[in-house]
């Protein structure tokens, strides 16, 4: 220890209260390797298990087949359900769910506000009205850009115009983007509720499948544009944990720390962006995923963003994977929107959230 | 290393914060910042801590310019110690001490053994190792601002800047915080509210009134009984302390001005604060 001497006079408080989070940090390199095990085996779980149920082995052998480049047999009886449907359906849920946790770390980060969530920018609200449009009024129209397309579109107008709202001279402030977001987010559903109600009833279960959350047509092409987001994002995130944490302690401390705010705030606003517009344009609205993974993820690690950014990215692909399978097994032959699956564990898990933060901090 | 500012002029929305301010800080002294609110005590640190860009002037530590170095080399160049602290966080007392090494490390650089002792060394004397896996937010007021004062140790910078440190403290722990100040005889610029400790702690002081700064130089003789009259609005007189034979300001209660009257020709700057 340093010899400088101490100035006395200290009072200290209260009895030693230690660390609040779960997992010990010596533990962290352990976590990682059991929740990437834990992604695995749920993949390869959720890939085998449907209306037609295929055994593990034949899972493992198409997946083989296909990840090794010589071998050009296609005649494996399983072939087309494991490797058309299933597969890039099972990884865009993973996918999915890692990116919105993300995000939602991003954004948590960015506002300093519990509730943020990737929504919070009316990002969903605008993808919506860009898939309904397309679901129902203009199907000629955009006919080109189709409902994923349509509804990127959606949500990339959507956050011009909060971040349009929001900053003032270049600068950001994330007081003033939780507000335009709401407000914005409040526009875009009356938008959509108006055009569900002019909507024929044909059109309508489309039009709910869509707002819920679905990864049922998940088709390899889907994957590309979240795929690509999330490694650029996670790649950024995973080199600059520690700048984020010096924003989390607020705007006077990062920038005492060298730390540029106003790009920083911008390049997480991007990055949530970016991660929330490519997923909900070809998952729809996943809701509960980006609030509720990053808090629980703090909960079991602490708050260093160097650790939360990983765990929140294979416990979010776990997370979602599990509940779609959940949402085709429960009432099969029938598929349910995963939507109403996280928002029915997500709720109970916020109240009970808030319960503690209430009792631990204040 | 020498702080400057030089003509340093900052509105917001059109309204004049501060009206070309030039201010030297001597090194190795305590400058003290006084004034009214929305005098732009805050503003002008601001400037420094790189979050208002003047629109006018410069503010320089040492030869460089705050403003055209990369924002981690400022990083290097001042500590701020910070009055945004966000409670509502589950880092231990050491994590934001080591966050103090930030503008020292690059990209995916992990934490030295060398950082490790940097921070240790700070935690020790400021004398709060014993806190060190606390939560932050268990920690007492006292305490927190200690803790923000060794991360800012940690950071190793010649100049320390602090707004408003004593801030909501009981009056043995702002003495204990000052007092520690004042040992680690780093260039310091501190907003100060309390004008007696502004006389007690600070090498010289700079009365900032309206955006401007009204008089600098050494405190008893820019705190005068006259100007604090006309800049506060209070009575006061400059006396010897009976304990330490100091100079020590003290005020006469229930003659100050009504604050309606202050305030009215002030109303644009407490928009800034």
């Amino acid at each position: 220890m340093a010899s400088a001497p101490p100035v006395e006079r200290i009072r200290r408080t209260g009895p030693a209260a230690v660390r609040a989070h779960l997992i010990p940090d010596r533990a962290f390199p352990l976590l990682i390797v059991l929740l990437a095990g834990a992604v695995a085996l749920t993949a390869a779980v959720a890939i085998a298990v449907g209306t037609v149920s295929v055994p593990l082995a034949d899972v493992a052998a198409v997946t083989w087949a296909h990840l090794t480049p010589g071998d050009t047999e296609r005649s494996l009886l399983y072939d087309q359900i494991v490797w058309d449907f299933r597969v890039p359906r099972v990884l865009l849920a993973g996918v999915a769910g890692a990116g919105l946790s993300i995000a939602g770390v991003c954004l948590q980060a960015l506002v300093r506000n519990p509730l943020a969530d990737p929504y919070l920018l009316g990002i969903s609200s605008g993808a919506s009205v860009g898939a309904v449009v397309a679901l129902t009024l203009a199907p000629a129209v955009i006919a080109g850009l189709g409902v994923a397309g349509a509804a990127f579109a959606g949500a990339l107008a959507s956050v011009a115009l909060v971040v349009g709202l929001a900053q003032r001279a270049g600068r950001v402030a994330p007081g003033r983007l939780i507000l335009a977001g709401v407000a914005v987010g409040y526009l875009g559903s009356a938008v959509t509720s108006y055009i569900q109600l002019e909507a024929n009833p044909s059109e309508l279960r489309g039009i709910m499948f869509w707002l819920l959350g679905s990864v049922a047509t998940a088709s390899w092409s889907d994957l590309l544009a979240p795929a690509v987001a999330l490694a650029c994002c996670l790649l950024w995130l995973l080199v600059d944990g520690r700048r984020l944490n010096a924003l989390t302690m607020g705007e006077t401390s990062a920038a005492g720390l060298g730390i540029d705010v106003n790009r920083l705030r911008l390049g997480l606003l991007a990055a949530a962006s970016l991660l929330t517009a490519t997923i909900v344009s070809v998952a729809g609205g996943i809701g509960f995923v980006g609030l509720l993974v990053p808090h629980a993820v703090r909960l079991l690690v602490g708050p260093d963003h160097r650790r939360v950014v990983p765990v929140s990215l294979l416990l979010g692909a776990v997370f979602l994977i599990m509940v779609d399978l959940l949402s085709r097994t429960l009432d099969r032959p029938n598929e349910m929107p995963i939507g109403i699956f996280t928002a029915a564990i997500g709720a109970p898990f916020f109240l009970w959230l808030l319960r503690r933060q209430s009792g631990a901090v204040r | 290393m020498r702080v400057t500012a030089t003509g340093v002029s900052v509105s917001i929305d059109g309204a004049p914060i501060l009206d070309e301010v030039s201010l030297t800080a001597a090194p190795g002294c305590i400058t003290g910042l006084v004034g009214p609110n929305g005098s732009g005590k805050s503003t002008l640190l601001r400037c420094l801590y790189r979050i208002i860009r003047p629109q006018q002037g410069a503010v320089l530590i040492g030869d460089d310019d705050v403003w055209q170095v990369p924002a981690r080399r400022a990083g290097q160049l001042r500590a701020v110690m910070a009055q945004d602290q966000e409670l509502d966080n589950d880092y231990s007392v050491r994590d934001i001490v080591a966050m103090g090494r930030i503008p020292h490390q690059r990209l995916l650089e992990r934490e030295s053994s060398a950082d490790r002792a940097i921070v240790d060394e700070a935690l020790a004397r400021i004398g709060i190792e014993w806190a060190q896996d606390r939560r932050f937010a268990t920690l007492s007021g006292g305490e927190r601002q200690r803790v923000l004062l060794a991360r800012a140790l940690a950071q190793d910078a010649p100049v320390l800047l602090l707004d408003e440190p004593t801030n909501h403290l009981d009056v043995g722990a702002q003495l204990e915080l000052l007092d520690l100040i004042r040992e680690l005889r780093l260039t310091t610029v501190a907003a100060l509210h309390d004008l007696d400790h502004a006389v007690a702690y600070c090498d010289a002081v700079a009365l900032l009134d309206q955006g401007r700064i009204v008089a600098a130089g050494e405190p008893v003789a820019v705190l005068t009984p006259e100007r604090l009259a006309e800049v506060f609005g209070v009575r006061a007189a400059m006396t010897t302390h009976s304990l330490t034979g100091r100079p020590h300001l003290v005020f006469a209660t229930g003659t100050s001005r009504p604050s309606s009257e202050r305030y009215a020709h002030s109303e644009h700057a407490n928009r800034a604060q």
